[in-house]
């Protein structure tokens, strides 16, 4: 194969090495070798150093989860207040401050973080690999979401929470209307979020094209794969658009400057849209990845791949492409011509289209498959239903003139909620069942876990339902109580007491995850018999993910032997050992053929201190500490240098020869 | 620690009122519900759009009740026994997305026509409209501007905005602050009132009511108390309603009106406003004809006498965070200030 040449100078015959081609069983010498060169240090250093994806992973999916449970907290008591007409448990600011943080919470600290845990923790297991394409980088993303988060919950205990809105409409979170430091954390933090969100899609999306295993072309790839490819590209066209929103705003916040200034020509609708251009993608890059855990899992417990592989992936990448045209229909209540919103509410209703397809195809996936009932399997068939509750009230809240009266009253809380919780609480709880025994060696109760289901399925659908009734009969969003005489009583109080049930649903799933952290069933390496390469490991993982690498012939590689299509077979067994340090195979984007041995950096402590200087910077523009912002600003260059500083054995080295054995193959 | 018991008391209490929902009061309630645009629209610009969302919301349901029915008989048909380990080839089963995704398209394409056509006819009114009103949102109320070619016609109030029956009426939407939206569910759909912007759209009633409108828009912390009423009328009794609201103040007979007028100059006078008198502040609604309103304090409480002392004392209490402050008066100057008040009809 000719192949040295494409990434590195073809001259140096001295980087150039054939790897050493073999097995590794369990036990055996280079097993051993490779399981020190991978581990990291134990202890706090370790902790604080570590770059293995799937402690970062881990760290996502807890934090995340936290983030959950305090999101849920601000909402049951936003619940209780609403429960009642006229009740005085919360004064109108403590509402706002309670609701707005509840969004950023949920939106930007959960739903996002959760699934990068996901595909931190299983990309590199998917695709074959040993790690993510930017170890430290992975690590720096992580800090920094954990330190945003901090950041941003910073006023929060001194009653100066952001509290204009997730979405934060300008003039009202304007220097005006808005003076203690409540928006300035929340506008900093979103832009420190945004360096966090930016550095992880980078990580996925060159992952992805350069790091799969030989023989996994790019139409064998897992749809969670798809999704969260989806989410990173959306994520890096959009983020500039609200980092540079937020920007501004705390510029003319802090510096005095006048872009959305409406006494000197400035405009709130450029807010509306810099906003929604990123929030609507958004949106979809926090159910696309999710989507793809159910288009993944479910074929599972249906005993049968999923049905339309291909239209699925291809209608995850045209929900992503459609997803930039529709940001107008946040705002078609803002006076623009009728002409320009016509348009934007076409393409709404388009891109239910593909959502169609990906609904279809479990649908059918189930039908012709032999489902069993575990408690994963519960919440994807679960998660269906919800999806088309979503789907149709967000075809409803497209048609345009419906719209004025449907915009910014609760059936677009419930819609919303249909969405989020829907597609992805659901299927986040789901894959967390399905995937526990990997993170953890141990299997989740299944008789708590069906309890958990169905209290949270009806919790959910108790709470969430009537709010669709409630914005029928005219409940506006984000009114700190109502009047009796508005007809809103009973809604709100069912909405209410379903929230409730829904909470206890998740007490429930606590308590199954500690109960079986401790005492849960211990399990194999594929206790759920799956057809992915994560399954082909120990449980949990060991922590150079592959003693060989793996050469995979089809999208199943453990059903192969099963499914008998074709006659290539994935070789999980034998493969480059690729044992001189931190190494792994890259290949080539499409086909991916091998191309060169990644010499991947290790553990460092730099990740952290780069993470923790630059939240700090922020921390000093919040406060105006200007020169304690430069000292940090140069002590993460420092850092950085430190982190980038060039090592002789990290120098790639190319390689050729052999062309890479399937079995099957004659040889 | 106070909050947290709180909320355990209101949690508890909620449990208590479980045995309500069982009483079928919810539908009578609904039936009531003011801002139910879903089963009532009283106009030309609303009408279309309630048609709109039955024909959507009965396709929905339709299409939710399908697919789980679907999806339901996916989970439990029977299925021929095999092998435990047997896993099912991978081609089967394709022809469902072509048929689903295929009716869906056309279902969806029917819809975006049929949408379309209806923005079409609610967007712009059938005639020109002679009359119309300029509403600038404030935090929290709405100035009401009647727009006249002369300018002896024109006048202000607020919260409350007739409109003759069987006519378009123009509404041009201003902010003197934040973004609101102006709503009023069964006439017409919302518009955002963008500061810097001059917004517009229209309203008609077909039949004699009064019409409860909302800011639907967040706009700080008196936004869930930020209601208006249109009230729509006969056109004699409209024109009626504009000759009176022309008026200005009468003159103050009793010494009690007179005690009550000097306490309102020095108290009141820097944001209300009362035509023909020294009161021309203008941070808050014009009280000229305070008595011709059904309700105050944008919609908080029914006009009566007793309402609107108790909301002068407890205006902080009562609409908290409002621009209004809760006035400390002693039982005399409070009961000037009643009757002076009473005279602004």
């Amino acid at each position: 194969m000719a192949i040295s040449n494409m990434t590195h100078n073809p001259g140096d015959e001295r980087l150039e090495r054939v790897p050493d081609f073999g097995r590794a069983p369990s036990g055996s010498d280079e097993e051993m070798r490779l399981a020190n060169i991978w581990r990291s240090e134990p202890g706090w250093r370790g902790w604080l150093s570590t770059v293995d994806h799937k402690t970062i992973g881990l760290r996502y999916l807890v934090t995340a989860f936290v983030f959950l449970l305090i999101g849920g907290i601000e909402a049951l008591i936003i619940r209780a207040q609403l429960a009642l007409p006229d009740q005085t448990l919360l004064a109108p600011e403590q509402y706002n401050q309670l609701f707005t943080m509840h969004g950023i919470t949920m939106i930007f600290l959960y739903a996002l973080p959760i699934l990068s845990g996901f595909s931190n923790y299983l990309w590199p297991l998917l695709l074959g690999s040993r790690d993510m394409a930017f170890p430290r980088l992975n690590a720096l993303s992580y800090w920094i979401f954990l330190f945003a988060g901090i950041f941003m919950y910073m006023s929060f205990p001194l009653g100066l929470a952001p509290n204009a809105g997730w979405f934060n409409y300008v003039p009202i979170s304007g220097p005006i209307y808005n003076t203690g430091p409540n928006i300035d954390v929340f506008a900093l933090g979103m832009v420190l979020l945004g360096i966090s969100t930016t550095a992880g899609s980078v990580n996925f999306v060159v992952t992805l094209f350069r790091m799969r295993a030989p023989g996994m072309t790019i139409n064998k790839v897992p749809i969670l794969v798809w999704g969260t490819l989806a989410a990173s590209v959306a994520n890096l066209v959009t983020i500039p658009a609200v980092s540079l929103a937020f920007f501004l705003l705390w510029m003319d916040r802090q510096l005095g400057t006048q872009f959305f200034d409406v006494a000197n020509g400035g405009k709130p609708l450029l807010w509306q849209h810099l906003f929604w251009i990123f929030g609507h993608p958004w949106v979809y890059a926090i159910v696309l990845p999710a989507m793809g855990i159910v288009s993944d899992a479910l074929p599972t417990f249906c005993r049968r791949p999923l049905v339309g592989y291909a239209a699925v992936a291809l209608a995850t990448m045209a929900t992503m492409l459609i997803g930039f045209v529709v940001w107008m229909h946040h705002m078609f209540a803002t006076g623009l011509p009728t002409v320009s919103l016509s348009l934007f509410g076409a393409a709404s209703m388009a891109i239910s289209i593909p959502s169609a397809v990906a609904v279809f195809a479990w649908i059918a996936t189930i039908w012709v498959g032999r489902p069993v009932f575990k408690t994963p399997f519960l919440f994807f068939a679960g998660f269906v239903i919800l999806f088309v509750i979503g789907g149709l009230s967000g075809v409803m809240v497209a048609a345009i003139s419906l719209n004025w009266q449907l915009n910014e009253t609760y059936f677009v809380v419930a819609h919303l909620h249909y969405v989020l919780l829907g597609i992805n609480v659901f299927p986040v709880i789901g894959g967390i069942y399905y995937w526990f025994p990997k993170f953890t060696g141990r299997m989740m109760n299944e008789k708590l876990g069906k309890w958990n289901f169905w209290v949270m399925f009806i919790g959910f659908n108790m709470g969430f339902f009537p709010m669709h009734i409630a914005g029928l009969l005219g409940m506006p969003r984000r009114i700190y109580t109502y009047s009796s005489r508005m007809g809103w009583d009973s809604v709100n109080l069912i909405t209410s007491i379903g929230s409730f049930i829904l909470a206890i649903g998740i007490l429930i799933f606590l308590i199954n995850v500690i109960i079986s952290l401790k005492r849960g069933e211990k399990a194999n390496s594929n206790p759920w018999d799956a057809a992915t390469l994560e399954w082909s490991m120990s449980s949990p993982p060991p922590p150079y993910n592959f003693a060989v690498i793996p050469a995979v012939a089809s999208r199943h590689p453990l059903w192969e032997d099963r499914l008998e299509e074709g006659i290539r077979r994935s070789n999980l067994a034998e493969g480059y050992l690729l044992m001189k340090g931190h190494e792994t195979l890259g290949t080539s984007p499409i086909d991916a053929k091998p191309l060169v041995i990644f010499k991947m950096p290790g553990d460092s402590y730099t990740p952290f201190f780069v993470g923790l200087f630059v939240s700090l910077l922020f921390l000093g523009l919040l406060l105006h500490w200007w020169s304690f912002t430069g000292l940090m600003a140069v002590a993460s260059c420092i850092t950085l240098i430190i982190w980038m500083w060039p090592q002789k054995t990290l120098k790639q080295r190319t390689e050729s020869g052999t062309t890479y054995p399937f079995q099957g193959d004659s040889k | 620690m106070v909050l947290l018991a709180r909320i355990i008391i209101t949690t508890l209490s909620m449990m208590a009122f479980i045995p309500v929902l069982i009483i079928p009061a919810r539908s009578v309630e609904a039936a009531e519900a003011p801002l139910n645009y879903f089963l009532h629209s009283y106009g030309p610009a609303a009408r279309p759009t309630m048609y709109l969302g039955w024909v959507l919301a009965g396709l929905s349901i339709a299409i939710c009740l399908i697919l789980t029915l679907l999806l339901l008989t996916a989970l439990i048909r029977k299925r021929p026994e095999i092998d435990q380990r047997a896993i099912g080839s991978e081609g089967k089963g394709i022809r469902w997305i072509y048929i689903g995704t295929g009716i869906s398209t056309l279902v969806l394409f029917g819809l975006v026509i049929y949408s379309l056509m209806v923005v079409n006819k609610v967007a712009k009114p059938p005639q020109t409209t002679m009359l119309a009103f300029t509403v600038t949102g404030y935090g929290w109320w709405w100035k009401i501007e009647y727009e006249h070619d002369d300018p002896a016609q024109r006048f202000v109030t607020a919260n409350e905005l007739h409109i003759p029956v069987g006519q378009p009426v123009r509404i041009k939407l201003k902010s003197a602050d934040v973004i609101h939206a102006f709503w009023v569910p069964k006439l017409a759909g919302k518009t955002q009132m963008v500061p810097g912007l001059i917004n517009q759209q229209w309203i008609q009633a077909d039949r004699s009511g009064i019409y409860t409108g909302q800011c639907v828009q967040f706009c700080g912390v008196g936004h869930a108390h930020m209601g208006l009423e249109v009230v729509a009328e006969s056109a004699e009794d409209f024109e009626k309603w504009l000759i009176a609201q022309r008026k200005i103040a009468t003159s103050f007979a009793t010494s009690d009106e007179k005690l009550g007028y000097e306490l309102f100059m020095e108290q009141c006078a820097g944001c209300h406003t009362i035509r023909g008198t020294d009161a021309q502040g203008e941070h808050a609604p014009d009280l000229t004809h305070l008595n011709s309103r059904h309700r105050i304090a944008a919609g908080l409480l029914m006009n009566t006498p007793d309402h609107l002392m108790q909301w002068v004392i407890n205006a902080q209490k009562l609409k908290p965070g409002s621009r209004m402050p809760s006035f400390a008066l002693s039982e005399k100057e409070a009961s000037a200030l009643a009757s002076f008040l009473s005279t602004l009809d």
